[in-house]
């Protein structure tokens, strides 16, 4: 009989810990295709970060190096200066990401490191219990604003995906979903991108995903995978806003 | 074989140079005064030896850069005074947890807050104790000449693989900024085992670095194994003892103090006071026994530094009971001449 469909083999064969609903599966399944795709299982390195994510080492059959919070575009750095051949990548959270790490995200794509961010934005601080996160939505009730987050009291919340497109160092940047199979087919071509865009040595490359959380944000999991493509992409559109082997590298929406 | 040569060498550079000599292949820094000789001398010379130089967005991720290439088993550095070194404690406070070699050089100014870029010894505890959150400990290695610079800097990498630990460079900008003709000599740096390098897992199982341990268990004996580590490490313990054989009173101090002060207990031997030095190289793993042997012969100390009192706290948790502690602390903004520091001998001799 014919395999049609198994496990990569970037994915150690035990049972996430996410909560029911979490998109932290789907993408860390995508992450670990596009690894095998390009059969760099053996020669990947990952910085790792702390949130929901902080357990890479516990799913991904790759050499894993913990990253203080916010600080894995600087470990990423330090490794692939060090290792220039291998294939490196970080695990970003938005609170890691676009709060405590947004200089060291900034600047190593300023620098042009060859590495590719993986940032997984759910507009929460999901391992601390559902605090007020840089990409929180407008309106969005959280523990730490209580009262939906108003632009005159709490700020704007971060676009990452556009934010890293300026950079002169970057290669690729691009936002994706996971909430539908057809917005989960596209981010599996934009993953394969942004891998062959640190392959061929182009610059550093970031993909942003828009994940759920249903757990913080006390919805069933059908429900937070609906505000995913509604309200979350309506706010974070979805499209490459960078990528430096198509003409011009305007963005697309 | 002739004879080294000698150089005239500015102390950041030697700094600089013992690193190149000992295999550094990588350093990540951001400018600060007065260690700024050591990015610059660094930016145009490790590209020579195939190394790579970057100058990062802050001493955070300078050190978290640090933190990287070390995973990977390299040779790596950073370097900063004071205030920066507060900022890359939280990286240190990680490459202690999660084992990871590393060198770290604070080329120490004065402080609180701003403070000054006068020299100063107000780091001595952070760099002892730890100096970030929980319970770990760095070597700190205290030149107190050029010479030693180029010398201990060397030693660091060695020192950081073998125990796979931060290794600190404790100077200060008197030891930074001055020149003195050195002895480059040639270093042959030992090799360790690194089948924990992070290198991607090619035929061999994937493994990790960190330090969270969240298991029942997992975290006391993380930490027990680290403090047996830290045990271990009395076997680099390193001192310097000058005139103390018939000395009646032995002044305690590192660094640059100790340098000063070397020449003031010249001239209170000529006034015919029994003075003698003790000078801790290591200043964690502290020299405690040494200073214990020499405190049943001698029973006057006389701790001297450049801060209210740090290291004397040391000094008295390692004497005899028996032995008088005497301290003079001089806070920053300036640097006492060697008649000073005589003056101060002959109140307590």
């Amino acid at each position: 009989m014919k395999q049609v469909f198994k496990r990569p083999a970037t994915l150690k064969d035990v049972p996430f810990h996410f909560c029911p609903g979490c998109h932290h599966g789907l993408i860390h399944r995508l992450v670990a295709e596009a690894i095998d795709a390009y059969d760099l299982r053996e020669k990947t390195i990952c910085a790792a970060s702390v949130g929901c994510s902080v357990f890479m080492y516990d799913y991904f059959a790759v050499d894993v190096c913990e990253s203080p919070h916010g600080r894995a575009a600087a470990v990423a750095t330090g490794i692939k200066r060090a290792l220039p051949d291998r294939f490196v990548f970080t695990y970003q959270g938005d609170g890691d990401l676009a709060a405590l790490g947004i200089a060291e995200g900034i600047h190593a794509a300023h620098r042009g490191e060859k590495f590719t961010i993986i940032f997984v934005n759910n507009a929460v601080y999901g391992m601390t219990g559902g605090q007020m996160a840089p990409t929180t939505l407008l309106g969005q009730t959280t523990t730490t604003s209580p009262f939906g987050r108003e632009p005159q009291r709490e700020g704007y919340p971060f676009r990452m995906a556009e934010l890293m497109a300026l950079a002169a160092g970057t290669a690729f940047s691009a936002r994706v979903a996971v909430n539908n199979p057809k917005n989960l087919m596209q981010a599996k071509k934009v993953l394969k991108r942004a891998f062959e865009a640190q392959l061929n040595g182009e610059g550093f490359s970031f993909v942003e995903f828009l994940s759920s959380c249903p757990t913080n944000w006390k919805m069933s999991p059908e429900q937070a995978n609906r505000r995913v493509g509604e309200e979350m992409a309506r706010q974070f559109p979805l499209g490459i806003y960078k990528d430096i082997s198509s003409e011009g590298g305007r963005p697309e929406r | 074989m002739s004879s080294p040569k000698m150089e005239l060498v500015n102390g950041n550079e030697a700094i600089a140079r013992g690193a190149i000599a000992a295999g550094c292949k990588f350093y990540f820094g951001y400018p600060i005064t007065p260690q700024n000789e050591i990015p610059e001398y660094l930016s145009k010379h490790l590209p020579e030896v195939g190394g790579t130089f970057i100058q990062a967005e802050s001493e955070i991720a300078s050190v978290n850069m640090l933190l990287g290439a070390g995973a990977t088993g390299a040779r790596a550095m950073t370097s900063s005074s004071s205030p920066g070194i507060s900022l890359k404690q939280e990286g240190i406070s990680y490459l202690a947890g999660s084992e990871i070699p590393g060198v770290i050089v604070n080329m120490s100014r004065s402080g609180p807050g701003l403070g000054g870029i006068s020299p100063s010894q107000g780091d001595y505890f952070q760099a002892t104790r730890g100096g970030g959150h929980g319970d770990y400990r760095t070597l700190v290695l205290a030149p107190f000449s050029v010479q030693e610079n180029y010398d201990l800097t060397a030693l660091a990498f060695d020192l950081a693989d073998k125990y796979r630990n931060p290794v600190v460079i404790l100077a200060d900008a008197l030891l930074g900024q001055m020149k003195e003709p050195i002895i480059l000599r040639p270093v042959t740096p030992q090799s360790f085992d690194k089948s924990w390098a992070l290198t991607g897992a090619k035929g061999r199982p994937p493994q990790f670095l960190k330090s969270l341990y969240l298991n029942e268990g997992d975290l006391t004996r993380h930490n027990w194994k680290l403090f047996q580590k830290y045990q271990q490490m009395k076997a680099e313990i390193r001192f310097e003892t000058d005139l103390t054989d018939d000395a009646r009173m032995v002044v305690v101090a590192f660094g640059s103090v100790a340098r000063i002060i070397k020449t003031s207990i010249r001239m209170a031997r000529e006034e015919g006071m029994q003075v003698g030095l003790f000078r801790p190289i290591t200043l964690f793993p502290y020299p405690e026994e040494a200073l214990f042997r020499l405190s049943q012969k001698v029973d006057h100390f006389f701790v001297v530094e450049l801060n209210t009192g740090q290291m004397v706290e040391d000094v008295k948790l390692s004497v005899d009971k028996g032995a008088r502690v005497d301290f003079y602390g001089r806070p920053p903004g300036s640097i006492p001449t060697p008649d000073d520091l005589l003056e101060e001998i002959r109140k307590v001799y």
